[in-house]
């Protein structure tokens, strides 16, 4: 075997190998393993900006909410509640509300009558807490409008930052998306953690204080229904809602996903959602599926019903209709 | 047991031991490492805004480099095949190079996974009984148990060789070769899985197609050994390891037959699309040619596709026999699949959006910064794998250097 200087090991280094520690390898080592240390502690110095009580021991330890045994679900909702009065000068109450027997919430929409005035999507920030970085900001928001040309139904010549002076154009409709509480909901399949999952009454909820952040959800919906905290929520004090809820528009944490719950916090209490009070035109159907007398289950009966992306699967309980 | 400790105490030695070029590599794999660890850390005080990604384009960079390297790791698979079935000694001779990498690899694909989430401090919800594991019903999951399972085979089956070859004993068939044809299985496992995740969605078209897990494979099979080709070139430069031609020129072939079929496949996608474009096609039209005036990615996959004929074309062609030409060949296939897979994979799966919105990705400073330093992290961990392996593999570590080496190799 030839000495080649090119060798990173040559056999004297083998040599040394094989021999107790020199002192002289003893002080480099020490030193190559402070510098180490040194350019460690230097690149996770961002780490220092941390807030306080951003993560806590009880963060981390916490189950599930389905796991949760009541009296460990209402120490956590006291601590939200303190937390939101610490960072944002506002007292909420977080309530935690359970599914109605006997309702499955079914949701529909007239596409004759929406004039596409947003409203329900501006309501809806108002009513759910979502980030926004100006008052008008509604990418937050859990419904999109869609502008679309008449004609057709076909998404992808839609146009969701329309901006004329009136609503309606002449030649335009509109179409409001929102989370459409699928029966087959990908979303709820493909969490890798179960932090989202169906409930009784249908509606598909999320646990923020168990996701994981991994977007796959996001991946699956067909709806474009779910939205994605990329950053510390940003709200104005004014415009915090306190009538909260665990599984809905309680204040979100950064980092995880959220979506519309068909305001679980007011249709489970009686009320009808935020965006269907707004609505100027009463394009809006909100009630009881397994009720025969209510009237969505009037509309699903008699109107022409179409159902988005009925090729996918997924089997809504949110549907359009027409009037003529 | 003494003798184990001994093994790593040496181990750790033999890691701080080197030339002055080893040193400077090390130093500033080091430290790319620790100023993507750095941007990483910005990150998770910020949240993932310091990232390109939005409400529409949901996964990134990250998931693209991911997506890469499951195929890379996987390809392993390909030094062993011809290693252990067809039982060829000069495979043998290699086989751990690639074992070595797939464990890199695999490493890098978990952290290019973490990064990826918003809250990596909850990683423990995904690990009964801390958490839950929504097994079967979610491909994430499934993917969580053959990456760690295949990571696992492989610190395994190389961790159990070199130690054998350390204290110069033959190995015991039993307690490695049943591991090794599982081993087998599992790679083409990893790569399917990791295209499920894409093709298990029927929301997105672009991905709910039959075609992509047999294209993850093929394009995975020419990147992987193109990958190794150039890693034999490294060591048989720079490092006391005799690897002749044999190996690389059967590397050569397996990427040739690869390389053939993904652009086989790829015409079938292309035809599918454009020869009577449905809606569906708009995600393909984005990416080839531009949708509403938005071509950020059009620039990129005629890049790739660019690439990869030229890598078909060298590697097809007598000119891929002679050294500099199969390098050449390797450069252009690694790059090309790295863009077609990720870039071109990833991002027009959200392009447009199921709303038809499109709203374009570029990634920003920070996010590919973060992906440097991944990439870095993860060539400090394999050189420093084939550092500790190579005295040990050619018989120059050992547990008795007293007694004259009977391993050496005959070069």
């Amino acid at each position: 075997m030839n000495e080649n200087p090119q060798n990173s090991v040559s056999p004297k280094t083998i040599e040394q190998v094989y021999q107790p520690v020199t002192r002289r390898t003893f002080l480099k080592g020490t030193a190559a393993a402070m510098a180490g240390l040194a350019g460690l502690v230097a690149a996770l110095k961002p780490l220092l900006a941390l807030e306080r009580g951003e993560m806590t021991l009880d963060d981390l330890l916490q189950k599930h909410y389905r796991e949760l045994k009541p009296e460990e679900l209402q120490r956590i909702l006291r601590e939200l509640e303190a937390r939101c009065a610490r960072e944002h000068g506002v007292q909420p109450v977080i309530r935690d509300l359970k599914p109605l027997p006997g309702v499955e919430f079914g949701y529909a929409l007239n596409l004759t009558r929406c004039i596409g005035c947003r409203k329900c999507a501006h309501a809806c920030l108002q009513e759910n807490n979502q980030s926004r970085s100006s008052a008008d900001d509604i990418e937050m928001s859990y419904i999109r409008v869609l502008e679309l040309k008449k004609g057709a139904i076909n998404l992808e010549e839609s146009d969701l930052y329309y901006n004329p002076q009136t609503v309606p154009q002449k030649d335009k409709y509109y179409m409001p998306v929102q989370c459409h509480q699928c029966r087959e909901a990908p979303c709820t399949k493909v969490c890798p953690v179960q932090a989202t999952w169906q409930e009784a009454d249908g509606i598909v909820v999320v646990d923020y204080n168990w996701c994981i952040g991994c977007r796959y959800c996001m991946a699956a919906c067909p709806y474009d229904a779910r939205r994605f905290n990329y950053r510390k929520p940003n709200l104005q004090s004014a415009r915090i809602n306190p009538n909260q809820s665990y599984l809905s528009n309680r204040i979100r944490p950064k980092g995880v996903v959220e979506k519309c719950t068909f305001c679980l916090h007011r249709t489970r209490d009686g009320k009808y959602p935020a965006c269907l009070e707004v609505c100027p035109t009463g394009a809006r159907v909100f009630g009881n599926l397994l009720d025969p007398d209510s009237e969505i289950s009037y509309i699903l009966k008699n109107k022409r019903v179409y159902i988005l992306k009925e090729d996918v699967g997924t089997l809504p309980r949110f549907y359009y209709f027409f009037d003529q | 047991m003494s003798e184990y400790l001994t093994f790593l105490w040496r181990v750790v030695r033999i890691s701080f031991q080197g030339s002055w070029k080893f040193y400077a590599w090390m130093t500033l794999l080091s430290v790319v490492s620790l100023v993507g660890l750095h941007a990483y850390a910005r990150q998770v005080v910020e949240g993932l805004e310091t990232t390109g990604m939005t409400n529409q384009v949901s996964w990134g960079a990250y998931i693209a480099n991911f997506t890469f390297l499951v195929g890379v790791a996987a390809a392993a698979v390909m030094l062993v095949i011809p290693a252990y079935i067809y039982k060829k000694q000069f495979m043998h001779e290699v086989v751990l190079f690639g074992e070595l990498m797939a464990i890199a690899v695999i490493i890098m694909c978990l952290l290019f996974v973490t990064v990826d989430l918003g809250h990596p401090e909850r990683f423990h919800h995904m690990i009964p009984p801390f958490g839950i594991f929504n097994f079967p019903g979610s491909i994430l999951s499934w993917d969580v148990i053959v990456l760690n399972g295949y990571l696992l085979l492989n610190l395994h089956i190389a961790g159990y060789l070199l130690y054998c070859r350390y204290r110069q004993t033959q190995p015991t068939k039993k307690f490695y070769i049943p591991f090794v044809f599982i081993s087998i299985a599992w790679a083409v496992s990893i790569h399917t899985v990791t295209a499920f995740l894409y093709v298990g969605l029927a929301g997105r078209s672009y991905w709910h197609h039959p075609l992509v897990p047999s294209r993850f494979l093929a394009s995975a099979f020419v990147a992987g050994p193109a990958l190794m080709i150039l890693v034999f070139q490294v060591i048989r430069r720079f490092v006391r390891y005799w690897i002749g031609d044999e190996p690389i020129f059967t590397l050569r072939m397996i990427m040739t037959v690869a390389m053939i079929i993904n652009m086989f496949l790829l015409g079938c996608e292309l035809f599918t699309e454009f020869y009577s474009p449905t809606q569906h096609a708009a995600a393909a039209h984005y990416l080839y040619f531009g949708l509403h005036g938005h071509n950020g990615l059009v620039a990129w996959i005629w890049t790739a596709i660019v690439l990869d004929l030229v890598g078909l074309a060298l590697l097809i062609t007598p000119i891929s026999r002679k050294i500099t030409g199969l390098n050449l060949a390797c450069v252009a296939c690694v790059v090309g699949i790295w863009i077609e897979k990720g870039m071109g994979l990833i991002i027009p799966g959200f392009v447009p959006s199921p709303l038809g919105q499109i709203v374009e990705y570029l990634p920003t400073f920070n996010e590919t910064l973060v992906c440097v330093g991944i990439w870095a992290f993860g060539a400090l961990l394999y050189s420093w794998m084939l550092h500790v392996a190579i005295p040990i593999m050619n018989g120059s570590l050992r547990a008795r250097p007293e007694i004259a080496s009977s391993t050496q190799p005959s070069s």
